[in-house]
């Protein structure tokens, strides 16, 4: 076919000749990472690097350190600390758990009913943190104080028999023991909960909602078919922003908690800064890292929410 | 979900409105749409069609009235207990369900336990048999609106609301669709009820046409009749195009009405005409583009007695294929449209000619003047 299908170039001055365009920019996107790749491997690799040649060393404060590929001090420090490991993940997965429950009903409010008031309430979840981590943590002292209103409401009520009864708490008191800890990283952690929660939950169009109730779905029919597999990325990322912070964490259980509630993070503090066991500490801290490594894999394969993140 | 076993599924709107605060959405409205029928609810933007609508499925609360399917009062039903189902607008289809499991909704909703067959033939009705195990995002905007159907009817709702189904589509598609949908609602026979913006889409589809202007339905009747028959400047500038000329109540001579309009005379049947008729009164005078001939002025002597006739000149002439619509001048009107098949083309009705513009009187209408006379014009809607 030879048909003419291109229309009459129109008069005018000839157009100038195009020249290739030059490939200028063929370097920025390098010029671009290299900050952040900097920052990487000054302040992630290196450390890593060297705190795993720390793990697989042998010696004393006083002879040095010298690397022998001594990997026996895994296995010893896993078999010396295995409580303080179990611990920190159940009291971690207790957090979370907790944030879950108080956060989702929250994070609901703010996306669908809170109307003109989600700004402010949006304002008070993030609020806590303009004071310091430290601060927050230490005024729970106050609140689970021996003498408090609390624990006085709790034991009015019963609920410390009860506690007591499931080795959450022990006799009159709440401080040191597993609830005030659990308590304290579920406080400290829920905004990070929150946070995703909502913002997956607001995604949600409203009209799938209606469409649910028009196909015959009660509401909570409508919430536990559409609403809740719909927020999975907001539940999956909330979790993660919750379990591994505070399955590391150390603050919460050296304020609230006793010698009883140490987690694998007071371990890892204790023999880098008081018993100056170096690769013991950096032993621990590589097993912590995998373990919440293998864990937080598991879970996202399971929870199978790849194609919705 | 209840059914009670009486023949007349017909949807009753008494009396049904609906305000938000100091804004009136929907005035209150009587309403009724025959079992099995394609009823449309057509205005522009704003006119409280899709709220009727919502008020049937009960996503909104009536102010006043109620609405009865058949025998029985749902006015207060939540939507989950009413035997009614909606096509959303932009379909709302679930994201994280495939295609199957969307349609299977309503079924398993109500506890039904083997859906696979019923699916598997309401995919076909539809057309998406072998795209059942994809996710909706994976479809073009045409398979996702077929779903949003199929999920629907599968539930044989006594009604099916259809809130602006193909708004998203583009115009090819949408032509396709609205013989699709044309096609489903004969082969079930469900009452369709269809919100829609789009006249010449409403005309296609429907069977009967309610006209919503302002909250409020400005006339209610098969499309020909709406078409033919506009009862109010809305409804004959909303529903194609119209030119309305103001005219003066003449003589009456038989049937017919004699009109002024500037030197010249219109005759109309008395019967189409819906504005009060005393001599000297004035009315507006409605006459169709296509309904309109054009002979150029130096074959004036060639009109058939008996036509009405307008003197003009071409402002404008725009070709377009099956026809060529041309704007006209006259001393009586500015502005008059006239659609000219192209079956036989006058080379000398170019613009600046002279043309006499003449038509049959029975295809002439008449409407109250006291109302604004480009209501429902594009201009006006858009405004």
């Amino acid at each position: 076919m030879s048909t003419l299908t291109e229309a009459p170039p129109p008069l005018g001055p000839a157009a100038p000749e195009e020249k290739p365009p030059r490939r200028r920019g063929r370097f920025t996107p390098y010029w671009l990472l290299l900050p952040g790749m900097l920052w990487l491997i000054v302040f992630f690799a290196l450390p890593m690097v060297y705190q795993a040649s720390t793990s697989v060393q042998q010696g004393s404060l006083e002879q040095g350190y010298k690397v022998t590929w001594h990997f026996a001090t895994y296995w010893d420090a896993l078999n010396a600390y295995w409580p303080q490991f179990l611990r920190s993940v159940c009291y971690a997965a207790a957090a979370t758990v907790l944030c879950l429950l108080l956060g989702y009903p929250l994070a609901y409010l703010i996306a669908f009913r809170a109307g003109r008031w989600r700004n402010l309430i949006m304002i008070l979840v993030i609020a806590p943190f303009f004071t310091s981590f430290l601060i927050r943590t230490l005024a729970w002292k106050t609140i689970l104080a021996d003498n408090g209103p609390v624990v006085h409401a709790l034991n009015t009520l019963h609920v410390l028999d009860l506690t007591g009864w499931l080795g959450w708490t022990a006799g009159d008191r709440v401080l040191a023991t597993p609830l005030a800890v659990v308590c304290g990283l579920t406080y400290n952690f829920l905004p990070f909960m929150i946070l995703p929660l909502y913002t997956s939950l607001e995604r949600i169009d409203g009209r799938l909602h209606e469409a649910a109730g028009d196909l015959y779905a009660r509401p909570w029919t409508t919430f536990r078919k559409v609403t809740f597999p719909l927020s999975m990325p907001g539940v999956v990322s909330g979790t993660l922003l919750t379990f591994i912070p505070a399955a590391g964490d150390y603050v919460n259980a050296e304020l609230l908690g006793s010698t009883d509630t140490r987690m694998i993070g007071n371990v890892i503090q204790t023999q880098f800064l008081r018993v100056l066991d170096y690769p013991t500490a950096a032993a621990l801290s590589f097993i912590l890292m995998a373990a919440i490594l293998a864990m937080v894999t598991l879970y996202i394969r399971r929870s199978g929410t790849e194609d919705l993140v | 979900m209840k059914t009670t076993p009486d023949n007349s599924g017909d949807v009753r709107l008494s009396g049904i409105s609906k305000t938000y605060g100091s804004f009136t959405a929907v005035h209150p409205l009587d309403l009724t749409v025959p079992e099995g029928s394609f009823f449309a609810l057509l205005g522009a933007s704003g006119c409280g069609k899709t709220t009727t609508l919502r008020m049937i499925a009960g996503l909104e609360e009536p102010t006043t009235g109620t609405v009865r399917l058949g025998d029985q009062d749902v006015t207060h039903l939540p939507p989950y207990k009413r035997p009614v189902n909606t096509v959303f607008q932009s379909y709302a289809l679930f994201p994280h369900l495939d295609i199957f499991e969307n349609v299977a909704f309503g079924l398993r909703r109500r506890g039904i336990k083997s859906v696979k067959k019923q699916v598997e033939e309401m995919l076909e009705l539809v057309q998406l048999g072998e795209q059942a195990r994809k996710k909706p995002h994976q479809l073009s905007g045409g398979q996702q609106q077929r779903v949003a159907v199929a999920r629907a009817l599968i539930n044989h709702p006594r009604v099916l609301l259809l809130d602006e189904p193909l708004g998203a589509l583009d115009l090819k598609l949408r032509r396709q669709m609205q013989l699709e949908l044309k096609r489903i609602q004969t082969e079930v026979g469900i009452t369709f009820v269809h919100v829609t913006h789009d006249q010449e889409e409403a005309m296609t589809m429907a069977d009967t046409v309610a006209v919503m202007n302002g909250g409020r339905v400005e006339q209610l009747g098969a499309p020909a009749d709406l078409y033919e028959n506009p009862r109010t400047t809305f409804v004959a500038n909303f529903l194609g195009t119209s030119n309305l000329i103001e005219a003066e109540v003449g003589t009456r001579s038989g049937d017919d009405i004699v009109l002024k309009a500037g030197d010249g005379k219109l005759v109309l049947p008395g019967a189409r005409c819906t504005a009060p008729t005393t001599a000297g009164g004035k009315v507006l005078v409605g006459i169709r583009p296509e309904k309109i001939s054009l002979t150029h002025a130096d074959d004036a002597g060639e009109i058939p007695a008996g036509r009405n006739r307008l003197t003009g000149k071409i402002a404008d002439a725009s070709f377009i294929g099956v026809s060529t619509q041309y704007v006209i001048d006259s001393p009586v009107c500015a502005g008059l449209s006239v659609y000219v098949q192209n079956v036989e083309r006058d080379g000398r009705l170019v613009p600046g000619a002279d043309v006499v513009l003449h038509w049959s009187p029975a295809h002439t209408f008449a409407l109250d003047a006291a109302q604004a006379i480009d209501a429902g014009t594009e201009e006006e809607v858009a405004a």
